[in-house]
């Protein structure tokens, strides 16, 4: 199959309110989420990507619009037909919502019973299915008795038991700590890789969509705000909430003692100019600053910067003072070069 | 206490426990279903019969706010109609099963409401019918508070089967009425009143241990 994985088209969802105007949580959503891919959506609570997210499995339907899952209508879908598709849309959750009544094994096969499947197949399945995720230790266990991290492993190998197609993540990681985040991310990562699954999740942290995601969809207010991969869209954001997400995730913000003095002109000839210097790709390895002072002459003060990988390409970013004099010089250089520069301000 | 009031005292303690253990079954098998309905039937909601839901409410207050003991007269030919006889300890049954009936539905109601929502968008995410996330998610994760809510029903049955004396059904409360205070036997009074303290005992102490063996909500303690 060469078309996406899942397909909003038009998408609104409107909730009525009794005398007042209706809440609109969605509006006009267009977004097409590539197979195989890992894509996240990211907003702020109320930004509406919950309800977006429950549209994939029909939890949610749309007052307008189409969602296409596995090119089906799930919008349209009736009941029988909507739970045979939830069979191939697996779904985890913040709060990992898993059976207390239930051992990990049970609760893996829980979907499977639903499903209808014979006991002699489940077995073997659950088995294969606590490995991928490596819980075998813990199989007997009831999750009262388990860490965040192995309830949401849990979470992912019952969502992965009836061979699902798609895997929604619904702040898989909200509820974790770092070190669990990470290992949770890579095993997303993992899965994807090896299963070939088309993963949608949300999330409000920019360092989800950094670790895992390929692509990503900025939500705001019901609406995409912006959308593409998710190297273009951190190496160029055009949107401001897109912008604030990025802060700190890029590792890098202007120092509290610069930005207190910071000015929107230059004043006076000794002005700096305080330039945010992105380093794209092959170019984040090329010691560009340094041929900068050393070709032309122009003294740089470097007051914060970073490097990682995002989408293992390597990303970096620099906030600089530069004489703002020689500022036009600079940026001309910088850009010849295949770098991105954005002026943020100016000090005496 | 002469000896041939063992034999008295023995056999009203089984027709109190006899009283006591078909109401409370026939009640579940009534109350649980309906308890089931109540809990998952408000508008919205897994079974949603909004209208349904209301007057059942309503049938099973009215049922709730009606004194027993005005019940079991109330009732006496319905009671006759199903058991024959509006006398004794089998008759006795009838108005037992229909106080406990609405009061076990509240009970398992206030049970399954107690199962976390999210369990619930789980089960449907996983394209369960709303007939397999009753049986296969509220049930068993609602267990440790049904059993606690029948221990709670049983104990309040124990009360209920001492007045129904009134209408012939026999049983402890009968014999420490009729023994203990219309022929002054004090003694009788008292032997009845310790054997339904051992029984509440009992029945709670039972119904606590049978909820902890279902309750896997908090960590097992592995001690020695």
């Amino acid at each position: 199959m060469t078309g996406p994985a899942i397909s909003f088209q038009g998408v609104t969802r409107r909730y009525p309110q009794k005398g007042d105007s209706d809440v609109v949580a969605l509006h006009d959503i267009w977004l097409d989420v590539p197979q195989g891919a890992i894509t996240g959506i990211i907003g702020r609570s109320g930004a509406g990507k919950s309800t977006l997210l429950r549209m994939v499995n029909g939890l949610e339907r749309p007052s307008a619009g189409k969602v296409i899952v596995n090119e089906r209508d799930v919008g349209a879908a009736s009941d029988a037909s909507l739970r045979r598709i939830r069979r191939e849309v697996g779904m985890i959750f913040q709060h990992f919502n898993l059976l207390a009544s239930r051992t990990v094994a049970e609760n893996i096969a829980l979907p499977l019973e639903i499903a209808g499947e014979d006991r002699a197949r489940i077995a073997p399945r659950i088995a294969e299915l606590i490995e991928r995720v490596g819980l075998t230790a813990q199989a007997g266990r009831y999750p009262a008795e388990l860490s965040g991290g192995q309830k949401q492993r849990v979470g992912i190998a019952r969502a992965l038991a009836t061979g699902p197609r798609v895997l929604l993540s619904d702040e898989a990681t909200s509820a974790l700590d770092p070190d669990t985040t990470r290992q949770v991310l890579e095993l997303l990562q993992r899965i994807n890789r090896e299963l070939g699954l088309t993963i949608l999740l949300i999330t409000h942290e920019m360092a989800v969509v950094r670790d895992i995601c390929s692509h990503v969809a900025v939500i705001e207010g019901g609406r995409i705000v912006e959308t593409g991969e998710t190297y273009e869209v951190f190496s160029k954001p055009a949107h401001p909430t897109t912008r604030s997400f990025l802060t700190g995730v890029t590792g890098v913000a202007v120092p509290q003692f610069v930005a207190g003095q910071m000015q929107d002109t230059p004043q006076g000839p000794e002005a700096q100019a305080v330039t945010q210097i992105t380093f794209i790709g092959s170019h984040a390895t090329d010691p560009m600053l340094a041929r900068l002072t050393a070709e032309r002459g122009i003294s740089i003060n470097i007051l914060a910067g970073a490097i990682e990988e995002i989408g293992t390409k390597p990303f970096g970013s620099l906030i600089v003072a530069l004489p703002a004099a020689r500022l036009e010089e600079s940026r001309r250089f910088l850009e010849e070069h295949g770098l991105l520069t954005e002026v943020l301000g100016y000090v005496g | 206490m002469s000896a041939n009031l063992i034999p008295i005292l023995w056999q009203a303690t089984l027709q109190t426990l006899y009283m006591v253990a078909m109401s409370t079954l026939i009640g579940t098998l009534i109350g649980g279903p309906l308890g089931v309905f109540l809990a998952t039937s408000r508008r919205g909601e897994l079974l949603s019969a909004p209208w349904l839901n209301t007057t059942l409410g309503l049938v099973v207050n009215a049922a709730r706010s009606t004194p027993f003991i005005i019940l079991v007269v109330a009732i006496i030919p319905f009671t006759r109609l199903i058991a024959g006889t509006s006398i004794g300890t089998t008759a006795a049954i009838v108005p037992l099963t229909i106080a406990a009936a609405p009061f076990i539905a509240r009970l398992i109601e206030t049970a399954i409401r107690e199962v976390d929502a999210g369990l619930i968008e789980a089960a449907r995410a996983m394209g369960a019918t709303p007939g397999q996330i009753v049986r296969k998610v509220l049930i068993p994760e609602a267990m440790p508070g049904i059993i606690l809510g029948l221990t709670l029903a049983v104990v309040s049955l124990i009360g209920y089967s001492a007045m129904v004396g009134a209408v012939g059904g026999e049983g402890l409360g009968d014999l420490g009425i009729r023994y203990g205070y219309q022929r002054f036997m004090p003694e009788v009074m008292l032997a009845v009143v310790v054997i339904l303290i051992v029984l509440v005992q009992l029945v709670q102490s039972a119904g606590e241990w049978i909820a902890a063996r279902f309750d896997k909500r908090a960590p097992r303690n592995r001690g020695r």
